[in-house]
Order: structure tokens, then C-alpha cells, then sequence
């Protein structure tokens, strides 16, 4: 298994399919760097020449963000809104989605697994519950 | 979706007005807007901004990294109370 970009070790795959495995490389740019770098698109990943490899590595390095700078970056343009009081940074906050959908249902990517919000009659059961969060 | 930039930036303009007047007379006062539209600009950094948020003026403080920026993203206009709350009343029913 050829290793690029540090971490990333792209399996069995042709190499435009593999590429896609490191963070911030989608089918766009995996067929930009392909025909860029002059390699059948084909290829299994494991049949690159090391040369092939340098190449590629180079490429990507030189033109796109990728892997942990792009995590990075995300976390922190995400920081900045939550530092600066926006709207979106308290959606941020409250892992709610931030661009406007319905939460009335749906919304699970953001929100997780359901749980189920009740009203507690009794009032020391709900004591209970509150001393448990 | 972004604004297009060939429109360039969108500014109240009695709001950008006032903040012109204050910058040349060097003075700094809250000023009360409803203009939740607005962009913030680079003008702004320094002046606060008393942003409507339906119901009152929240005082907001401008900042170097607010600026592009709208106003109404620092006035949040809901309050979220609670869910699963039993108040005396709702359980006297």
C-alpha cells in the first residue's frame, strides 16, 4: 500500500478511486491530479511508480489543502464564529444545524442519536434527572 | 448563497450615514439600528451597534473580525426556553 500525505495509505483501488481516501480529495480533484500527473487513471494504486508517487505528492501538496491543515482550518474558521457571537457559532455550539434546516424533525446528523425528551411529573424524579446532567 | 459581488456590499444608507458623521466627529455612541441587513464594514470597527432583535436593542461591540459580516447575526432573535419543564400551573392542570 503506497503511503501519501503522511498518513493516508489508499488501498487495492485505481488510483483515481484511491486518492479520494485522503481527507479533501473528491472525485473533482482526484481526476484533476490523475490527468495532471499524467497517470492512468486506471492504475491500481499499489502498481504507482515511486516516481509516479513524488509526482503526485508534489502536486497535491503545491495546489490543495489536504488532511489535517484542512481540518484545521475548518475547526478554526468554526472557532471564529463561535468567538465572535454569531448566529452560526451558537449553532456551532449547540451542534444544531447552522444553515437553516427544520429541527421540528430530522436534523439527526447534527442532533445524533434520538433521546427522548419527556415532561417529568414528579418533581423529585426530575430533580434526579437534572443532578444526572 | 453568497450575494454576487458585482452587486458590491449592502449598507442601509441612513446607518452608513451616521457612521460617517460619528467617525468625522470622532465621537462614539451606541447607535440604535433596525437594520439587521446590514453588512458590517471596516468603517464600523470600534462603534457599537444597538441591533433590534424584534424585541429590544442588543448592544453589540464591532470587531475587527466582524466585519463582512451582518448585523443581524450578532442580535439572535429567538429564546429557547426549555423542553420537558412542569411548571406549578402545567401540572396543577
Amino acid at each position: 500500500m503506497p503511503r501519501l500525505m503522511g498518513v493516508d495509505i489508499p488501498g487495492k483501488k485505481r488510483v483515481e478511486y484511491a486518492l479520494r481516501y485522503i481527507h479533501g480529495i473528491g472525485p473533482k480533484r482526484a481526476t484533476d491530479v490523475v490527468e495532471h500527473c499524467k497517470v492512468d487513471p486506471a492504475k491500481k494504486a499499489d502498481d504507482l511508480t515511486p516516481d509516479e508517487i513524488r509526482q503526485i505528492v508534489a502536486f497535491i501538496q503545491d495546489n490543495y489543502r489536504v488532511e489535517g491543515d484542512l481540518r484545521r482550518e475548518v475547526s478554526q474558521n468554526i472557532r471564529r464564529l463561535i468567538s465572535i457571537g454569531t448566529y452560526r457559532g451558537l449553532r456551532h455550539k449547540r451542534g444544531l444545524p447552522v444553515r437553516g434546516q427544520r429541527t421540528r424533525t430530522n436534523a439527526r446528523t447534527r442532533k445524533g442519536a434520538k433521546r427522548t425528551v419527556g415532561a417529568v411529573r414528579d418533581k423529585t424524579a426530575r430533580a434526579a434527572i437534572k443532578a444526572k446532567t | 448563497m453568497a450575494r454576487s459581488i458585482k452587486k458590491g456590499f449592502y449598507v442601509e444608507k441612513s446607518l452608513l450615514e451616521k457612521v460617517e458623521k460619528m467617525n468625522a466627529s470622532g465621537r462614539k455612541q451606541p447607535i440604535k439600528t433596525w437594520s439587521r441587513r446590514s453588512m458590517i464594514l471596516p468603517d464600523f470597527v470600534g462603534h457599537t451597534f444597538a441591533i433590534h432583535n424584534g424585541r429590544q436593542h442588543l448592544p453589540i461591540f464591532i470587531t475587527e473580525n466582524m466585519v463582512g459580516h451582518r448585523l443581524g447575526e450578532f442580535a439572535p432573535t429567538r429564546t429557547f426556553k426549555q423542553h420537558g419543564v412542569h411548571t406549578d400551573k402545567a401540572v396543577a392542570k
